[in-house]
């Protein structure tokens, strides 16, 4: 199998769905001629017309807008926001409706659609393009909010997104959409909505995170099994809500110890609900407090100034090893 | 009973200079020599220094740049009508407005290399930061004219600045109505430099022009010939009157063009051709400004020669200054989250302090 990048992963399961689903369309700004900003809808204008890949006016509250009135009718729309930061345009109608709808009308109305932003740091980005807010979206009861990490899972759980019968948010970590390659197993889809991906098994400690901190976490791994001969179990949480419990718990039981990196300021985050679950299910289990790897409470940073503020593979490989030497 | 016609609307557009510099003596706006020649100063400075910056942000020297080329009397010209003590709203793309409010070239720096610090205009405080969140910032010009109001400014006006993708926005309409209803001083200049990123105004909207848009909120609006720093000029002094005299906000349109990418990291030939681009280039801004200004017998290319020297040294002063900065604190961002000391936030920072501390010792930063 060949080796992709994130954006091509992503780039062909749409190509591949739009092919064999016609009710899936795409729209957003730019997404069109231009095949979006990072080129993740490059080639689908050429090939599906501009009735399923639409440019749209600058109007993300109508883009999502639209998008609910044409889930309700049956569509799958696949809506781009050209950055995460500029989502919050369309927040009312997520929350207010796309969220609702099936609470609303006691099912008979439903929202199957996905909308797609590119989110985080470490890019060297303008003002709104290197936050990650996916705890926005998590607190809304109704949403379902998927992020993927690597080549091999974008796609498939984009896939399996777009197949859903609830509104999804899918966050790409826009650090990892070019960084490496990895082969995409097209058949086995072992990605599915609500469910962690168990990258390594081990005894000794549990790590969790998701999106790009991924990478950097794998690689923290490394050097503390290197160094040390610990064995930590590796999670990829992969989707935020609804949290896939049971794999973290069973975890932790496990190991009876844990460390969650997020990439996100530190207060109010899923790493916060995670603790939280673990103290719920396995708090007799533990050896040692749980510890947390986080940005801290600040409005993010410019890029001079970013990389002080992003958690980073040292600050990782220090968390591990105090949680381990409890 | 026959349909009834109850009210009528035209548009009208206004052009000073045509292509070639000639200027309409009629319509011809009453400045001085000076100012004349601070507008071309500052046009210069820009489209000059934009070249650098674009030029230092393909060396890895700069991060990415919204470029300006092309849009200088769009950019330049409104702020020659206004007071230092009205209040600009600018979005991200307007460098000569910037320069003409006083800003430095090195803050332009600065922030475009991620610093806040860049972001602050320390010669003019009634000059908001730059706005990336599209059309975000007109309803906060309109908050800003109606406290002048509200405290007795009387002469007080707002002037806000966007795009021509930015008008699809909600914030846009309903800033306009906002405006319009509260008959707040706000100049609403639009610069149509007939592109948001990739998508041309046809599928933008399918009103013909945007200045008509104000009609439906029982405005003013007109269009400009945005290439022609005169009719900009002369259509924001009298809107500007019209404000100060209390009847309230207009909406400009200025149409321009955007002659290079939307920002460093767009390619433009993925959506627009090169004949378009060609075609705009006879309209350029700077020089029917400079044959106006020859014309009229106050410019010679003496003083162009020394105006260009003049830019290239105050550029090269700036980038030189920019460069050789010593680093900002990089705590600083704990200082501004709130205006009150909390103790979260604080044992935050010490935290961040001391992982950085150690971190030098290992010799990592
Ligand atoms: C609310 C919002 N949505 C999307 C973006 C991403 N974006 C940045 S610039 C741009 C195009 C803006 O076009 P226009 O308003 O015509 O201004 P121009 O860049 O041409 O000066 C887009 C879509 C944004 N900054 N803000
Ligand atoms: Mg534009």
């Amino acid at each position: 199998m060949a080796k992709i990048n994130m954006v091509t992963s992503l780039n062909t399961a749409l190509h591949d769905i739009m092919a064999s689903d016609d009710t899936v369309l795409v729209m957003g700004e730019d997404v069109g001629i231009n095949g979006g900003v990072f080129r993740v809808t490059d080639g689908l204008f050429e090939k599906f017309g501009r009735k399923r890949v639409m440019d749209t006016p600058i109007a993300e509250s109508a883009i999502l807008g639209a998008a609910i009135g044409m889930a309700i009718a049956g569509l799958k729309p696949v809506v781009e926001m050209q950055f995460s930061g500029f989502s919050y345009l369309m927040m009312h109608q997520l929350e207010g409706n796309a969220s609702r709808m099936r609470t609303r009308s006691r099912g008979r109305f439903t929202v199957p659609l996905v909308v797609r932003m590119p989110y985080g740091g470490g890019v060297r980005a303008l003002e709104h393009h290197s936050e990650s807010k996916e705890v926005y979206w998590a607190h809304t009861a109704g949403v379902k909010v998927v992020i993927p990490s690597s080549p091999a899972n974008a796609g498939p759980l984009l896939t399996a997104a777009i197949q859903d019968p609830d509104p999804v948010v899918f966050m790409e970590p826009k650090r990892s959409y070019r960084s490496f390659k990895e082969a995409v197993d097209k058949e086995k889809n072992a990605f599915s909505i609500g469910k962690a991906h168990v990258v390594e098994t081990g005894k000794d400690i549990t790590i969790i995170s998701w999106g790009a901190m991924m990478r950097d976490t794998i690689k923290a791994v490394e050097a503390v099994k290197s160094k040390t001969g610990f064995q930590p179990e590796v999670i990829d949480l992969l989707t935020i809500s609804p949290m896939d419990v049971d794999t973290i718990v069973t975890s932790v039981k496990k190991t009876g110890r844990c460390v969650v990196v997020q990439e996100a300021q530190q207060s109010f985050g899923p790493a916060s609900e995670i603790i939280a679950v673990i103290n719920d299910q396995a708090l007799m289990y533990l050896e040692a407090p749980v510890k947390r790897v986080t940005m801290a409470d600040v409005v993010m940073p410019l890029f001079a100034r970013e990389q002080f503020y992003m958690p980073k593979v040292s600050d990782i490989d220090q968390a591990i090893t105090e949680t381990v030497n409890f | 009973m026959p349909l009834k016609t109850i009210d009528d609307f035209s548009i009208k557009q206004l052009h000073i200079l045509d292509e070639n510099g000639k200027v309409d003596s009629d319509l011809e706006p009453d400045l001085s020599k000076d100012d004349l020649k601070k507008l071309y100063l500052a046009m210069t400075l820009s489209r000059m220094a934009d070249a650098r910056m674009l030029n230092l942000q393909r060396q890895g020297r700069l991060g990415t740049i919204p470029v300006n080329k092309g849009q200088e009397a769009a950019s330049c010209a409104p702020i020659l009508a206004l007071k230092e003590t009205d209040w600009f709203v600018g979005s991200y793309r307007e460098l000569g407005a910037r320069l003409m409010r006083g800003e430095t070239l090195e803050n332009s720096l600065l922030l475009f290399n991620g610093w806040e610090e860049g972001n602050v205009n320390e010669n003019n405080d009634r000059t908001l930061p730059i706005s990336i969140v599209l059309a975000s910032q007109l309803p906060h010009a309109v908050g800003l004219a109606y406290a002048s109001q509200y405290k007795g400014e009387k002469d007080t006006v707002v002037l806000a600045i966007f795009g021509d993708g930015a008008t699809s926005e909600g914030d846009f309409h309903e800033a306009l109505n906002f405006a319009a209803v509260l008959n707040a001083p706000v100049i609403f200049l639009c610069q149509n430099n007939q592109y948001a990123i990739s998508t041309p105004l046809k599928i933008q909207t399918k009103s013909r022009t945007i200045a008509q848009k104000a009609l439906a909120y029982g405005i003013p609006g007109i269009q400009v010939d945005g290439n022609d720093a005169l009719s900009v000029y002369q259509a924001v002094k009298e809107a500007v009157d019209r404000a100060r005299a209390d009847e309230g906000p207009t909406l400009i349109e200025a149409v321009t063009f955007r002659m290079l990418m939307h920002t460093t990291a767009d390619d433009p030939t993925r959506y627009r051709s090169d004949e378009e681009v060609t075609a705009w280039e006879a309209k350029d801004p700077l020089v029917r400004f400079k044959a106006y200004l020859m014309e009229k017998g106050i410019w010679d290319e003496d003083l162009q020669k020394q105006l260009e020297e003049d830019c290239k040294a105050q550029i090269d002063a700036a980038v030189q200054a920019f460069e050789s900065r010593e680093p900002f604190a990089p705590d600083v961002p704990f200082d501004h989250v709130f205006g009150t000391k909390e103790a979260v936030i604080e044992a935050q920072r010490t935290r961040f302090l001391a992982r950085l501390g150690k971190e030098k010792e290992n010799g990592q930063n």
